[in-house]
């Protein structure tokens, strides 16, 4: 749709908005728009400089995320005694982590059953929020069809994000708790006699208060793969003759990996350093690599926390390289 | 209509079992914070009151449970400022190029990664060893004044606060990504070409179209800070905000009080996520009323006004100069 529009005398055509939000401005500007291809060489001379609009970003990171790290690696090498942490290079803060831990073997030692431990919850939360996050993703992306709907469900799963953490977290006491809700009413209905025990401050409680606090990350990276998914695919899917759990296997979970890799990236790094879920949910009594830190800087044992905390972090992105690994190896096939 | 997919009916049942997993802890939580005063910390319901409500508005004991409340609420609001204008900032840095600006973009996922102790853990180490040598600068230069008063430069604006925006600024640059990635640059193109400055042209054209996912990241800024634990803990100094008093009182407060500064911690959470959805939702409104008429098929009442003049996004018109 060209229309012509004088303007000042001079005539140029003008492209017409297109339909739709987007206006239809020329690709390439016409060799009359001399003026405005000046203009705007000295409006952008008045633009701020992109380093001057990062830089208080980027010093944040410096400041509060990189030499923190820096000095955490410096001092986990350093000395100490009671009253203070004495700059001088040693390894005895990791010498005293891994103490007798190769020569007990194959019995664990404390680390080594700190370590197992945390990964035991790792795996087991991250194959339940994998397998609930990807469905509710599934049904929100492909079964839900009105954008409205869509959006105000998102929201639904979304909303507890935005709330404490440590009261999602005790409001799981009065349900699980010894004289909670489960175990009243499983008594009253006479399925059994004694309330049971492992129901809170037990691995099963950690465990379901982490799903809980933790399923969103999942959903979200997810969903937001499935929407990028070109539905037409999944259409040719059926029309081809494919079931839905065929269609499932062979077109949306490959799609989707993207989304799954990020979410369970998540999942695992935030297990893996968790401390408060941890403790609130386990009585203080089940061990983990974020308490011991967390316990160590109370005591004002800065280097061997610090050396704790070199190796979290090593573990983390030894993960993180393992998962994104497998996923490449799973391309292969 | 069109039949359902198979096992649309399932993942209905699914959904809404997950919705009650979600929800059902939290409300349980209100319910009981309502307890009658004889009520203890599980069911059944011991009458309804706000016996407990009372308590906590008289305070907790040794903890000046307010004090905290009013110390996370103004954290929280620098943290969701601070947010907003920092990733605004390098949101639109990221559209041009910079040096460096890949390996920013690692270190800020990495940010979001790395577990919070370690980060925590890491601040309160580097506070310390500021704090050991400015004594150690201040005793050999023998400014005794210095020395004997200063204490720590760990504190709530300090450490604590850049522990918090660690946590904040990636899921701030995260959505400034999404935002310009769906920005559609012609709409600028078009204000400058009609003469606008580059500040004319961001504050009337791009913080208006951007404005409703603007206010998502402040949404987001205040409430990652209000219940902001693991960063904070390590960081915090001597004054504690609230959700870390919160994880104290879990061990010590066996009565349904702690439920009851959970439904107000949680009523503040909420006022502010119904807050943010409300205002984005009139910004989104207000954009659809008056923000383009482009394929209604109508002139612009200004160009039926003054005919022969190009409209405001009618292309690559000349500009009076």
């Amino acid at each position: 749709m060209i229309e012509q529009i004088s303007f000042r005398g001079a005539v140029m055509p003008a492209v017409a908005p297109a339909p739709g939000p987007s206006p239809s401005a020329g690709e390439g500007a016409p060799a009359t728009d001399i003026d405005g291809l000046s203009q705007r060489r000295s409006a952008k001379s008045l633009e701020a400089p992109a380093w001057l609009q990062i830089a208080p970003f980027a010093a944040i990171f410096v400041v509060f995320f990189l030499v923190p790290l820096a000095l955490t690696v410096m001092v986990s090498f350093w000395d100490y005694n009671e009253y203070q942490i004495l700059p001088a290079f040693t390894v005895r803060s990791y010498a005293e982590i891994f103490e007798g831990c190769i020569a007990k073997l194959p019995e664990l030692c404390v680390t080594f059953k700190t370590y197992v431990s945390t990964l035991k919850f790792c795996l087991t939360v991250w194959l339940i929020t994998l397998v609930i996050g990807f469905f509710i993703a599934y049904f929100l992306a492909f079964h839900v069809r009105s954008t409205a709907m869509q959006v105000a469900l998102f929201l639904i799963c979304t909303i507890p994000f935005w709330t404490s953490n440590i009261i999602r977290t005790i409001s799981w006491i009065p349900l699980l708790g010894r004289n909670g809700l489960i175990n009243s009413t499983l008594v009253r209905i006479g399925l059994i006699h004694q309330p049971i025990e492992w129901l809170i401050y037990s691995d099963f409680s950690v465990i379901m208060s982490l799903v809980h606090l933790y399923t969103l990350f999942m959903i979200v990276p997810i969903f937001n793969s499935m929407m990028r998914i070109d539905r037409s695919l999944i259409e040719a899917a059926y029309d081809g003759g494919a079931s839905t759990w065929q269609t499932l296997w062979n077109v949306v979970i490959p799609l989707a990996k993207p989304g799954i890799v990020i979410g369970s990236i998540f999942v695992v790094t935030i297990v893996m350093g968790d401390f408060v879920t941890v403790g609130v949910m386990g009585g203080q009594q089940i061990a983990s690599v974020g308490k011991i830190i967390n316990t160590q800087m109370q005591a004002l044992q800065f280097p061997p926390a610090a050396a704790n905390s070199v190796i979290l972090l090593i573990a983390v992105l030894f993960t993180i390289w393992g998962l994104t690994r497998l996923v490449d190896i799973r391309k292969e096939l | 209509m069109e039949a359902r997919r198979p096992g649309f009916y399932w993942l209905v049942a699914l959904f809404a079992l997950f919705v009650v997993f979600l929800y059902g802890p939290m409300f349980t939580i209100v319910l009981l914070s309502f307890h009658g005063p004889d009520g203890g910390l599980t069911f059944p319901m011991n009458g309804f009151s706000f016996h407990w409500f009372s308590r906590l508005w008289e305070g907790l004991g040794v903890v000046d449970i307010w004090a905290a409340f009013r110390r996370s609420l103004r954290l929280g609001a620098t943290v969701m400022v601070l947010t907003v204008v920092l990733s605004l900032l390098a949101g639109l840095a990221y559209r041009k190029r910079f040096f460096g600006s890949n390996a920013l973009f690692y270190v800020v996922v990495a940010s979001l990664i790395v577990p919070s102790i370690v980060v925590s853990l890491g601040i309160a180490l580097e506070f310390r060893l500021l704090d050991d040598s400015v004594k150690a600068t201040a005793e050999s230069l023998g400014w005794t004044a210095v020395s004997e008063s200063y204490t720590t430069a760990m504190g709530l604006y300090t450490s604590g606060l850049g522990a918090q925006l660690t946590w904040t600024l990636p899921f701030g640059l995260l959505i400034m990504f999404a935002i310009f990635n769906r920005f559609d640059r012609r709409y600028e193109e078009a204000a400058r070409d009609l003469g606008a400055t580059s500040w004319q042209s961001f504050a009337h054209v791009v913080l208006p179209i951007i404005g409703p996912s603007v206010i998502g990241i402040g949404l987001f800024g205040f409430t990652l800070s209000w219940d902001e634990v693991a960063r904070s803990s390590q960081a915090i100094g001597d004054l504690n905000t609230l959700p870390l008093e919160l994880q104290g009182l879990t061990t010590t407060v066996t009565n349904p009080e702690i439920y009851a500064l959970g439904t107000v911690t949680t009523g503040v959470s909420f006022t502010v996520i119904f807050a943010a959805l409300g205002l984005i939702m009139l910004l989104r409104r207000r954009q659809a009323r008056r923000g383009s008429d482009a394929g209604k098929g109508v002139e612009p009442a200004w160009v039926q006004r003054n005919p022969g003049t190009p409209g405001p996004l009618g292309g690559r018109s000349r500009v009076p100069l």
